[in-house]
């Protein structure tokens, strides 16, 4: 596979895939192990998308880069699939059959030459906070995506550049993977059928002023506890307080902040019940003395989903308040305080946690991102869905994308979106 | 077939060894070249800067387009890395890890670290000299028409999406019209923009489009009798009227649905006490035929009306897990009633009110119309006084909400991955297979908890009655390992990978709507689409004889050498995927195409006579038989570690890339399951003089992570019968062990090891070096 490689196949049978997570990685090998020519776009340096950050999934605990190693390995195997990173869309036109794909080429300052040794990241002295731990911390800014990076290439952030290290850098590398020079480029893609997997982020919990995300370092969201509770995150797994890296032993996590909320997201965004379900896990599987109160509206632990929930429910250490939290304030002695009234018995509650995390929802990334006016439409919300159901217009979306989906659902809904772009290139040979 | 070539193994291959990213500070690469001349009379050697440099790769490419080697050893990275460099025109290739493995991972200059490379180089070699590059298995006659099974939405949806891939369709309904249950549905929940109002079901338009579709043969009051073959070769005998009628298909999508959780199951919620205590499907069709809402005892119209939600679902009792569309149904129904009505009222009686996603929308437009939406367990309905009582958990107190005119149940869903109207056959083997083989709800893991609760707090285990859904077998499959499809847990089928929903353990036949998992109408549409995805490839891979995920593409396929052969019958029981049948004399029948190439059969067999073309158990003994042990007064034991490939393989390699350090003594082979492994290769580590052996695989269980289901749990079964080997050679029974690790565990790996290889060093010498 000539990762970033730029050929493609017969333009017209080609389907172009935007977005290098779970969902893009699942539909562009299921169209390629159909025996399509497919090209998979990802903005990033590594795939993965959000899936990569993940510590564990619900409900098995299990991690996701096991899954990613064999969908990597998938990718390794498959000459009809073409990965781009660093990339990402400004513009589609055309119709099935005939899209011509406009594509932005960030620099990542190392070519396919890399070798992944490490000198270029030895010899540099600027640090960046570390994109793959949501900034909790501040990595070389020449370096690895992660240990698990597809593919296995360094990137280096522009700081290491404007610093004026690019020549020191290229210096360094033994192998001539290091190109200062690179600049943003463009380029056209032409293509069949397109799949838009362009995924979430996190909603931004500055928006939702009561509950003083900027005001304490021991209240996170649920996508930072995924990085304290990983073995490659800030702490190597270890849930502390980051305010002083004592161990998190109280631990609060509010679900629906920001969704279910006409103010912020009005849409449920599915998976932060079991995500804190299994953050309460994370939290009891490293302290025996440790108690979680989960702070909710509804536990929304949808179908087979529901022995998760019981699981966690059967530990009497974990507490379900129900409860939608009034404010954070942060006390005298650094703690963050919850106060609010709980529903079921209008009690005034005003507790002291070592750690609270916020569930905040999966905003659509097509919100802040670039979205096709053809073909697709987007909703209030900003989830983008193909405009007509029965007409294949060639263009189609899947994941999170096309709405607040858990993992399984998303790879359902990817494998789905492959068949209707196999269609679409089939219908247009 | 055409005719090809016949492949032989390499005669000479070349060996090329890396001094890049440090392997040459690390080792002396000159050396290792001379272990590949001297000890294996190697005649191309060549140590290069960079072996995937263009350079690099244009020199293997020239020795190989010369005809100089016939196999290439490149000593360099990981296998995980630079795949696509290193690929020339089919030539077997073996990476010998000096990176990762080595300079990355041991100190450099290190005696120990020469051996270990000179070993790595040693096993790479063997195995390339063993490889023989493999030959697809016969191209059978294929078919590309897809059999689906039921002719409800999702059925009828999977048919259309095939056709306009391309693949006909044979269409089969039990009943004598297609629609399925959603004929008696009343419209259904939103699941377009804006997700506010009810919508038309679509059924009528779809029943019509797949009867004018001319790639679709819709088959009516037709069974499927038995279903017998292989991907791409199904053979499916249908009974229609009577008559018996045989198809070929190339793959299978079950859609048979769901049936309603029984309600007469429900007496405590006065199901059967009155006939205005209905269930959530009753109501549905009295809302189908139109007209005004009336009681069906005394045909006064219904003012009030009361939803109770979860009523057998969420309960141990009767369904443990959340039937998942039944808040959004009710609100439906609530909204249907009120509205047509504006004096009617509705409460929707639940626990925890479940919209996921854009319902949530829907919820509201509820709220907003004026359904009353009470919060609590409803404990008992009483159909005399037509009331339901609940714990309201917003008082903290029983309300009674009475004076109803119809109280409804909103049942759950049942998968039908069984025919209630067709008998059982094979009883036991369909009992085992119905009975599900995890606890959906065994304990997670809580630091403090003992074990077994001996001392402190026991864990939170809860008790699983696993429902095994009653019928008999609705595609009856002519397998050995018996007629169902496996079920995990409540009888819905595959998949127990999060990442692999589609990974069903009968290959090309795949489920899809509610009988994989309670879903609603949009879901289940989806499901369909995916599953034909999934339906199309297992038909192209048995056309060109290649294996399905995950390992995609695999040309290798077990074969078996008859005349070694016992009949045992282990590998036709172990296998995972039911792809080994018997013959009459018990003989063992390979169905490659249904065979995911994990080797969990080479594993079983006692006799070592199941090999793939480029793995077998003749190669990995050859490979643990390769490498130098220092005798017994070296002081310097050997531990031979047999890795998956898939994830405890990986995890070192992270460690290495961490630059994490673990015990030189450790010699690793990747397999590809812990399945595949055969006690034969401990036996031969031991009398080579190995002094420690260790299994690396994925997690087995409830949760269980093994890619080919149940490898590392087979392997843990072996292995406890490995005590009595040691035994015969008198060796301690800690030296053979086995460990679960995950792919995640690059930074407890290299502890795992050191710890094993600090046991083992605390142990004598296996007497048996030198021998």
């Amino acid at each position: 596979m000539p990762v970033d490689g730029k050929e493609a196949g017969p333009a017209s049978q080609t389907i172009l895939v935007v977005g290098g997570g779970i969902a893009g990685i699942s539909a562009a090998l299921e169209a390629a192990e159909t025996g399509h020519d497919v090209v998979l776009l990802e903005k990033g340096p590594s795939l993965g998308g959000r899936v990569s950050k993940l510590n564990r999934y619900f409900p098995k605990l299990c991690h996701p880069t096991c899954g990613l190693e064999i969908n990597y390995q998938r990718i390794r195997k498959n000459p009809r699939l073409k990965v781009l990173t660093m990339c990402e869309p400004t513009n589609v036109a055309g119709s099935r059959g005939a899209f011509t794909v406009t594509v932005k080429r960030h620099p990542r300052f190392v070519n396919e030459k890399c070798t992944s040794c490490g000198d270029c990241a030895a010899a540099t002295e600027t640090m960046v906070p570390n994109p793959f731990n949501y900034g909790l911390d501040k990595v070389k800014a020449a370096y690895l995506p992660n240990e698990h990076a597809m593919p296995m290439r360094y990137v280096i952030a522009p700081e290491a550049i404007a610093e004026g290290e690019g020549d020191k850098l290229k210096a360094a590398c033994k192998y001539g993977a290091v190109e200062p020079e690179q600049q943003e480029e463009t380029f056209d893609l032409n293509v069949g059928a397109i799949i838009w997997a362009t995924g979430w982020q996190p909603y931004d919990p500055n928006n939702l002023d009561v509950y003083s995300y900027s005001h304490s370092p021991d209240i996170i969201t649920n996508v930072e506890m995924e990085r304290l509770a990983a073995h490659d995150g800030p702490t190597q797994g270890k849930i502390v307080r980051p305010s002083n890296g004592e161990p998190a032993k109280k631990v609060a996590l509010i679900q629906c902040a920001g969704s279910r909320d006409n103010n912020h997201l009005a849409y449920c965004s599915r998976i932060c019940c079991l995500g804190s379900l299994k953050h309460a896990a994370y939290v009891r599987e490293q302290y025996a003395d440790a108690e979680v109160d989960i702070y909710y509206i509804d536990i929304r632990a949808h179908d087979k989903l529901e022995s998760f929930y019981q699981k966690v429910k059967a530990d009497p250490q974990v507490r379900f308040v129900k409860s939608k939290p009034g404010h954070i304030r942060v006390g005298e002695d650094g703690r963050p305080f919850i106060h609010g009234e709980r529903t079921i018995d209008r009690e005034v509650y005003d507790e002291p946690y070592d750690l609270i995390v916020l569930a905040t929802g999966m905003q659509p990334s097509a919100v802040a991102g670039y979205t096709p006016q053809v073909g697709l439409v987007k909703d209030d919300y900003g989830f983008v869905v193909p405009k007509e159901l029965e007409d294949n217009e060639g263009i189609f979306s899947c994941g999170v994308a096309a709405g607040p989906l858990d993992v399984s659902l998303s790879v359902q809904s990817a494998t789905a979106a492959a068949l209707k772009a196999v269609q679409a290139v089939r219908q247009s040979a | 077939m055409t005719e090809t070539a016949t492949p032989t193994k390499p005669k000479k291959p070349g060996v090329y060894v890396c001094k890049g990213c440090g392997i040459g500070e690390a080792v002396d690469a000159d050396a290792l070249a001379n272990v590949a001349k001297s000890e294996f009379r190697i005649q191309t050697t060549a140590t290069q800067d960079a072996c995937c440099s263009d350079e690099g790769v244009a020199a293997i490419k020239a020795d190989v387009d010369a005809g100089t080697v016939d196999g290439v050893v490149v000593a360099a990275c990981s296998h995980r890395v630079m795949a696509d460099r290193f690929r020339f025109n089919g030539t077997p290739v073996v990476r010998a890890n000096l990176r990762e493995h080595v300079a990355w991972s041991q100190p450099p200059g290190e005696e120990d670290t020469e051996m270990l490379a000179a070993d790595q180089v040693r096993m790479a070699i063997t195995q390339v000299q063993l490889t023989l590059p493999p030959l697809p298995s016969q191209v059978q006659e294929y078919s590309r028409t897809l059999l689906v099974l039921g002719g409800g939405i999702t059925g009828m949806t999977a048919a259309r999406e095939a056709v306009k891939a391309g693949h006909p369709v044979i269409l089969v309904e039990k009943t004598d019209q297609l629609g399925g249950w959603a004929n008696k549905w009343a419209g259904r929940m939103p699941y377009r923009p804006p997700y506010r109002d009810v919508q038309d079901s679509g059924i009528a338009k779809l029943v019509e489009a797949v009867k004018a579709d001319k790639d679709i043969d819709v088959k009516l009051d037709t069974r499927v009798v038995k279903t017998a073959g292989q991907p791409g070769a199904f053979t499916v005998t249908l009974s229609h009227g009577g008559q018996e009628s045989v198809v070929n298909v190339g793959a299978v999508v079950v859609a048979t649905g769901f049936r309603p959780y029984d309600a007469t199951k429900l007496g405590h919620l006065g199901y059967g006490a009155s006939p205005d205590i209905v269930t959530g499907v009753e109501l549905e069709a009295m809302l189908k035929a139109g007209g005004e809402l009336k009681r069906k005892s005394d045909g006064k119209p219904v003012k009030h009306i009361a939803f109770v939600q979860c009523a057998g679902s969420r309960d141990p009792d009767h369904l443990p897990y959340c039937s998942s569309v039944c808040c959004g149904v009710s609100i439906k129904q609530a909204l249907q009633i009120t509205k047509a009505d504006a004096k009617a009222s509705a409460y929707i009686v639940y626990e925890e009110l479940r919209t996921p996603g854009t319902a949530e929308e829907f919820y509201r437009q509820a709220q907003e119309a004026g359904v009353i939406f009470m919060k609590g367990k409803a404990t008992k309905v009483d159909a005399g006084a037509m009331q339901v009582s609940y714990t309201d958990e917003l008082l903290g107190t029983e309300v009674p909400l009475a004076g109803l005119d119809m109280i409804v149940l909103a049942t759950g869903m049942v998968p039908n991955s069984t025919d209630p109207d067709v008998p059982v056959v094979e009883p036991e083997k369909s009992e085992a297979q119905l009975k599900g083989d995890i606890n959906p709800f065994s304990a997670i893991p809580v630091a403090g908890y003992k074990p077994g609760g001996a001392e402190g707090p026991t864990p939170p285990a809860m008790p699983h009655l696993d429902r095994i859904p009653e019928g008999g077998p609705i595609l009856n499959l002519q397998y050995r390992q018996g007629p169902h499809i496996p079920v995990l847990a409540d009888g819905f089928s595959d998949s127990h990978y999060i990442c692999f929903p589609y990974e069903t353990r009968r290959t090309g036949i795949y489920t899809a709507g509610p009988v994989r998992r309670p879903m609603d109408m949009a879901e289940s549409a989806e499901d369909a689409a995916g599953a034909v995805m999934k339906a199309i490839q297992a038909i192209q891979g048995s056309k060109m004889g290649v294996s399905l995920h995950p390992r995609v593409g695999d040309l290798s396929f077990p074969k078996v050498g008859h005349e070694k052969c016992t009949k045992c019958r282990r590998c036709t029981v172990e296998c995972p995927f039911g792809a080994i049948d018997e013959d009459e004399t018990g003989r063992p029948i390979i169905n490659p195409a249904r065979c995911r190439r994990c080797g969990t059969c080479m594993g079983a067999c006692p006799v070592q006579t199941i090999t793939f073309d480029n793995y077998n158990p003749q190669m990995v003994n050859a490979m643990i038989e390769a490498n130098e042990i220092p005798d017994e007064f070296s002081e310097k034991p050997r531990i031979l570690v047999l890795a998956c490939e898939n994830d405890a393989y990986p995890a070192l390699d992270m460690a290495g890339i961490n630059r994490e350090k673990w015990s030189p003594y450790v010699r690793t082979i990747p397999v590809r399951c812990l399945g595949s492994v055969t006690l034969q290769w401990v036996s031969t580590a031991l009398q080579k003089g190995y002094d420690g052996i260790m299994l690396m695989g994925c997690k087995s269980g409830d949760d269980y992570q093994c890619h080919f289901v149940k490898g590392s749990a087979i392997a843990k079964e072996r292995m406890s019968k490995v005590g009595e080997t040691l035994k015969s050679l008198a060796l301690e029974k800690e030296r053979v062990t086995m460990a679960e690790v995950s792919i995640a565990d690059s930074h407890r790996v290299p502890k795992v090891l050191n710890e094993f290889a600090e046991l083992i060093g605390g142990l004598d010498p296996n007497p048996m070096k030198g021998f």
